[in-house]
């Protein structure tokens, strides 16, 4: 050691390294702390003494303007730092942070993160020399679980063992540039104390710069090493910090994998093992385990005798983790993987005084805000937003922006100014609490985008069911997180390769071909989007005969619904991939449909709907629709069935209507049939029958009455002359024609006016009232649906709306 | 996982006597406290088990080819007196762990227990005659022996012994004692004494566990072959072993169709594809090691007999089908699936997909 000053080499974030350094402090009293950390924050370091400062929290330094290049210094409760800051705080002596300013570290690393003492692992070469495979365990060994003894002797034996690893290393690997710069600054700042204190100095660093603050240099060396270094404005500020992001080995995280683990070693004042072994058994009986005492007292003596047949003073994670698998889990790691997500990781979220200066992410808000124009008022205000428009459309990512980090700002409103696509309207106020909300989004990121797109991804691994995940692409595009997206599909795909019920993925699959289209619109890459959406199309493709079988009516027509939105999709998709190749998707959803139309024991109306759809692509020829709806029409099947399935084939719109008109042969069947059917049958499915013709326009219903008036040899020779379909042989006696017409007149409905059926006929009293009874139905309906021609879910069995008058 | 350096002969040596030097060198080398009545300490049973080289030259050969975790776990259990469960589904190596830890720690791996047998002692029936009842009379049950004497007792097959009798095993774990209410007496067990239960944890309805019974042990799952290369090395093996003594021809170019089915079976026993991208659904049936060698083992034959002696695609495929649907419904949708989604892009499984297609048909 440097004289007296006394050198505390320690491991980021170890718990044992945090006690030694209590103890040391205690027995050492220093009149300075000095910290490897960031000077700027020496004006901040007072909030840590704050009661509402609750670790794990982060310092966090970054380029004035700039959030996005920020580095970090996280401190936990078992942090040797904190523990550092927390003593001197407690007893008044000054803290000092001795890092090269982060004005300096932030010029340095162009973007990303740094974090203190990266760049070698020095541990892993200690405990390799040691004959360990893996550093944490040789720390926790020879650190970690010792106990006793002179609090400084530890710092010794480690700075020793530094000095002669970095000996070794220096000549081969060099010493970073960095590394230098950061420990001639720091000596410099150790020499001031000196001068300022005396010898009552205490510098707490990572282990691997302790021979480095020994060495004696000069000041004009280390001045030398300093000149010219570049520099921006950087500012400081805490901000909380949770321990999965500890845990994490990428990005802001500190590569601490077991942060629960350490902050229970660090707090158990003695029995560690037992201790945590409790504390799993509660938990696992919490989540409905079986787990007694007696299963603790075995785990603790198994993972006991493990660590000493592994030759160790003490039982680590390892030992406990196996010892708990063995017998708490039954052996099985699914349990044991809620142990180290609740315990070895933990929920630990924490708190930074509102004393505290902004956060860097409501100072990217204020900065939005003044830059887009838009004041946070308390008073309720309403927008629209043109999105064609630059500033609109940042102003609506910003606030989409912030509803994924649950600061809603703005709540979407219907829009007055019409409904085109590019319009969006918002009503805005600025709640007091939203405040307090942004400052907890802090964990996020320190900008608005790169928290929303954190948060983002990590909604998306936590979602459980796959409309939360495709509700949540959507989200990410109107927020324009492209970055977020790939993560976001990753979900969505694996939500859908475990969901066995096709109906989640049928209505997963339109919205998410929309949102291929939409991002197409707003120039997003939507490659991966589009190739989740294959994924999906295809499991659907699999699963989708099989869910159609024993469906009652109410779930066939949704079902049906669904097969259409299907095939919308599958042509949208199939546009957007035809760059691609194509790769023959249409070809096997026609495949399927073929499938879907020719299986005896589907629903009619579904069988129906693939018909005519493999019709409308030109995948089914006429003469096979005409053997399909003849299979269908004839005899054998129930009349519901077959009624059912002329609604699916023929649908509502018009386009159905024509088709019958201009197919002799459909029409033919259909009158036959219609002919044919039983009169109790016929009432049975005459609503369902009505609802399908009297969709129809005008014009196609009078020409199908006047095909149906054919046999009279009456009037309207000219509709006649043209046909030569299968009804015209139907024909034999006036009253077969006279029911037929009177089937044909119910069937179509004669809205459009007196003879808009074109049938000519006149109904009896009990038939008047009963068409009197289904035109008041289908009126009030479309006057309730003006857009849709047929509702999803109205029952194709005619039960709801059967009207007791009928029978 | 793997078994090296045994023979498939018509008698199969106990595990003591295949390996009688190597355990005797351990004994000479081991110099660290053994628990009463061990042959070996703790350490030298997993160095047994897990291979290594002992300071005077002599090499163990490794008998489980796997995690160290799994086997360090069961010795330590078994020094804390605590009785053993190794769980796993078929082809995990189960009884040839449990045989090699009998035959470390008490020197004897022959105390097995056959389904219903675990405190059915006999009686000699001369002497009971002769004598009347008592002690002499009295053939004892290996886990009587194993308690008398404080050796290690093996039982198979844990959840097909029925319910009834797996109670009887409580006792004898929780008290450590066997009464013999024909005599009025009891057999009390010595130090040393403990019990390994194979079980299979994939076909748990036939006699399910009891909680009560559960407690008593502390279990370990043997997992199945971390890595691809072990399982298609495990596969290869065997098969050419089953292929030998069926007299098969053997096959030529096996080894890439070996690959394939080794990795159809991986990606859908772990739900997701090899390289880690998609995942899958996972079907009912265990899909274990075991399934892909009877899977090759019948292409080969199909090959041999009907083929053209060169294992291909379609010789697998309805093998393939199978194992792997084996609930008509909601197997073949996991199938198709697999099929549609991750065969049929994949690079070089034309061939596959088509003969996959031809038989699911």
């Amino acid at each position: 050691m440097s004289g007296s000053v006394a050198l505390l080499g320690v491991r980021h974030h170890g718990p044992g390294s945090a006690r030694a350094v209590g103890a040391a402090l205690e027995q050492l009293r220093p009149a300075v702390v000095l910290i490897e950390g960031p000077p700027e924050a020496d004006a901040l370091v007072h909030h840590a003494a704050d009661e509402d400062m609750r670790p794990p929290v982060a310092l966090l330094a970054h380029v004035a303007g700039d959030p996005a290049r920020a580095a970090f210094w996280p401190f936990a409760e078992f942090s040797p730092e904190w523990v550092a800051i927390r003593w001197a705080l407690a007893h008044e002596v000054p803290v000092r942070f001795i890092d090269l300013p982060a004005a300096h570290a932030l010029a340095l690393t162009p973007e990303g993160q740094d974090e203190p003492g990266a760049g070698h692992d020095p541990l892993a070469v200690l405990a390799g020399a040691a004959g360990h495979d893996d550093p944490e365990t040789w720390w926790e060994d020879v650190v970690e679980h010792r106990r006793g003894g002179d609090a400084l002797a530890p710092f010794e034996a480690i700075g020793e063992a530094m000095g002669e690893l970095r000996s070794g290393l220096g000549a081969r690997a060099g010493e970073s540039s960095r590394d230098a710069v950061r420990e001639a600054y720091m000596r410099l700042q150790v020499r001031a104390a000196r001068k300022e204190f005396g010898d009552a100095v205490a510098v707490v660093c990572g282990a691997w710069h302790v021979p480095a603050l020994a060495a004696v240099r000069t000041v004009t060396a280390d001045r030398q090493l300093l000149k010219g270094l570049p520099k921006v404005k950087a500012e400081l500020s805490w901000v909380p910090w949770t321990h999965r992001r500890l845990a994490r080995h990428s990005g802001y995280g500190a590569g601490v994998p077991s942060p629960g683990w350490y902050g229970h070693l660090f707090r158990a004042p003695d029995r560690p093992i037992e201790r945590w072994m409790t504390a799993v058994a509660r938990m696992l009986r919490e989540e409905g385990l079986p787990v007694s005492s007696a299963h603790v007292i075995e785990a603790v003596r198994l993972a006991d005798t493990l660590a000493a047949m592994r030759g160790r003073p003490l039982a680590g994670l390892g030992e406990t983790t196996d010892a708990i698998r063995a017998v708490m889990c039954d052996g099985s790691d699914v349990p044991l993987a809620l142990v180290r997500d609740r315990l070895v990781i933990g929920d630990v979220l924490g708190e930074v005084p509102a004393a505290a200066p902004a956060s860097p992410l409501q100072r990217d808000l204020a900065r939005l805000q003044r830059s887009l124009r838009l004041k946070p008022e308390a008073a309720v205000k309403e927008v629209d937003f043109d999105l064609r428009k630059d500033m609109d459309a940042d102003r609506s990512r910003m606030l989409h922006r912030l509803r994924l980090l649950d600061v809603p700002w703005g709540e979407p409103a219907r829009s007055r100014a019409g409904l085109g696509t590019f319009r969006e309207a918002w009503r805005l106020c600025w709640e007091p609490e939203l405040s307090v909300r942004l400052a907890e989004a802090g964990v996020w990121g320190t900008t608005v985008e790169a928290a929303a797109g954190a948060r983002a991804e990590s909604l998306a691994r936590e979602a459980g069911a796959l409309a939360d995940v495709t509700a949540l692409a959507e989200r990410c595009l109107l927020a324009g997180l492209a970055d977020a997206l790939p993560v976001v599909m990753r979900a969505l795909a694996d939500l859908a390769a475990l969901d066995s019920d096709v109906g989640h993925l049928a209505r997963a699959l339109p919205a998410l071909v929309r949102s291929v289209r939409y991002g197409d619109v707003r120039r997003t890459d939507t490659a991966a989007l589009a190739e989740v959406a294959a994924g999906l199309a295809e499991r659907v493709f699999v699963g989708l005969p099989a869910a159609c079988a024993g469906l009652d009516a109410d779930a066939a027509a949704e079902m049906r619904a669904r097969v259409d939105a299907v095939h919308r999709a599958v042509a949208l998709l199939a546009d957007v991939n035809a760059d691609a190749g194509g790769d023959g998707m249409g070809e096997r959803w026609a495949g399927v449909l073929k499938a879907l139309a020719e299986r005896d024991g589907l629903p009619g109306g579904i069988r129906g709907r693939a018909a005519r759809l493999l019709l409308d692509d030109g995948r089914l020829d006429e003469e096979r629709a005409a053997r399909l709806m003849g299979l269908v029409l004839s005899p054998g099947t129930p009349p519901a069935e077959a009624a059912a399935w002329i609604e699916g084939f023929v649908g509502s719109g018009s386009a159905g209507g024509m088709l019958l008109v201009h197919d002799e042969r459909l029409l033919g069947l259909v009158d036959a049939w219609l002919t044919g059917v039983p009169a109790d049958a016929f009432t049975d499915v005459l609503p369902l029958l009505r609802r399908t013709f009297s969709g129809f326009e005008p014009g196609v219903r009078r020409t199908l009455g006047e095909a149906g008036d054919d046999g009279d040899g009456g009037d309207d020779g000219h509709a006649r002359d043209r046909r030569n379909g299968g009804m015209r042989m139907t024909t034999s006696t006036d009253s077969d024609t006279t029911e037929r017409l009177r089937r044909w007149r119910l069937v179509l409905g004669r809205e459009g006016g007196e003879g808009g059926d074109g049938t000519g006929a006149v109904l009896g009293g009990a038939d008047a009232a009963m068409d009197r009874t289904l035109e008041a139905v289908s009126y009030t309906y479309k006057r309730q649906f003006p857009r849709r021609a047929s509702p999803a879910g109205w029952g194709t069995s005619g039960r709801t709306f059967r009207h007791p008058s009928f029978r | 996982m793997t078994v090296p350096g045994i023979e498939t002969e018509a008698l199969r040596p106990h595990a003591e006597d295949a390996f009688a030097d190597e355990l005797k060198a351990l004994a000479a080398a081991d110099d660290r406290p053994r628990p009463a009545r061990w042959k070996l300490s703790p350490w030298a049973v997993a160095t047994y088990l897990l291979g290594g080289t002992l300071p005077d030259g002599t090499v163990i050969t490794p008998k489980y080819v796997g995690p160290r975790r799994v086997v360090e776990v069961a010795v330590t259990t078994l020094a804390t007196d605590r009785a053993l469960l190794l769980l796993g589904v078929p082809g995990t190596a189960k009884t040839w762990v449990s045989e090699h830890l009998a035959a470390a720690v008490s020197g004897d791996s022959t105390l097995l227990v056959q389904l219903s047998l675990i405190h059915r002692q006999g009686w000699d029936y001369a002497r009971l005659l002769a004598h009347g009842p008592g002690r002499e009379a009295l053939v004892p049950s290996p886990v009587m022996r194993a308690m008398a004497q404080g050796m290690t007792a093996r039982v198979e097959e844990l959840t097909r012994i029925p319910a009834d009798v797996q109670d009887t095993l409580i006792t004898v774990l929780s008290e450590k004692t066997l009464p013999i209410p024909e005599l009025g007496q009891e057999v009390q067990a010595v130090r040393g004494f403990n019990l390994i239960a194979t079980a299979n944890d994939r076909d748990r309805g036939v006699n399910e566990l009891s909680s009560a019974l559960r407690r008593r042990f502390n279990t370990v799952v043997l997992p199945l072959p971390a890595t691809a290369e072990d399982e298609v090395d495990i596969v290869a093996r065997r098969v050419d072993q089953l292929g030998r003594s069926l007299d098969l021809p053997v096959a030529q170019d096996g080894d890439s169709e070996i690959r394939r089915v080794v990795t159809v079976f991986r990606e859908l026993r772990d739900g997701v594809t090899a390289d880690g991208r998609t995942k899958l659904k996972s079907p009912s049936g265990t899909l274990s090691t075991a399934e892909a060698i009877s899977v090759v083992t019948g292409g080969l034959a199909l090959a041999a007999h009907f083929g053209d002696g060169v294992l291909r695609a379609g010789d697998v495929a309805a093998g393939i089908l199978g194992a792997v649907v084996r609930d008509p419904a909601a197997d073949r949708v996991v199938w198709q699936e697999y099929l549609e989604t991750v065969v049929r892009e994949r690079d070089g499984w034309k061939d596959f997909y088509r003969a996959c297609r031809e038989v699911s048909a």
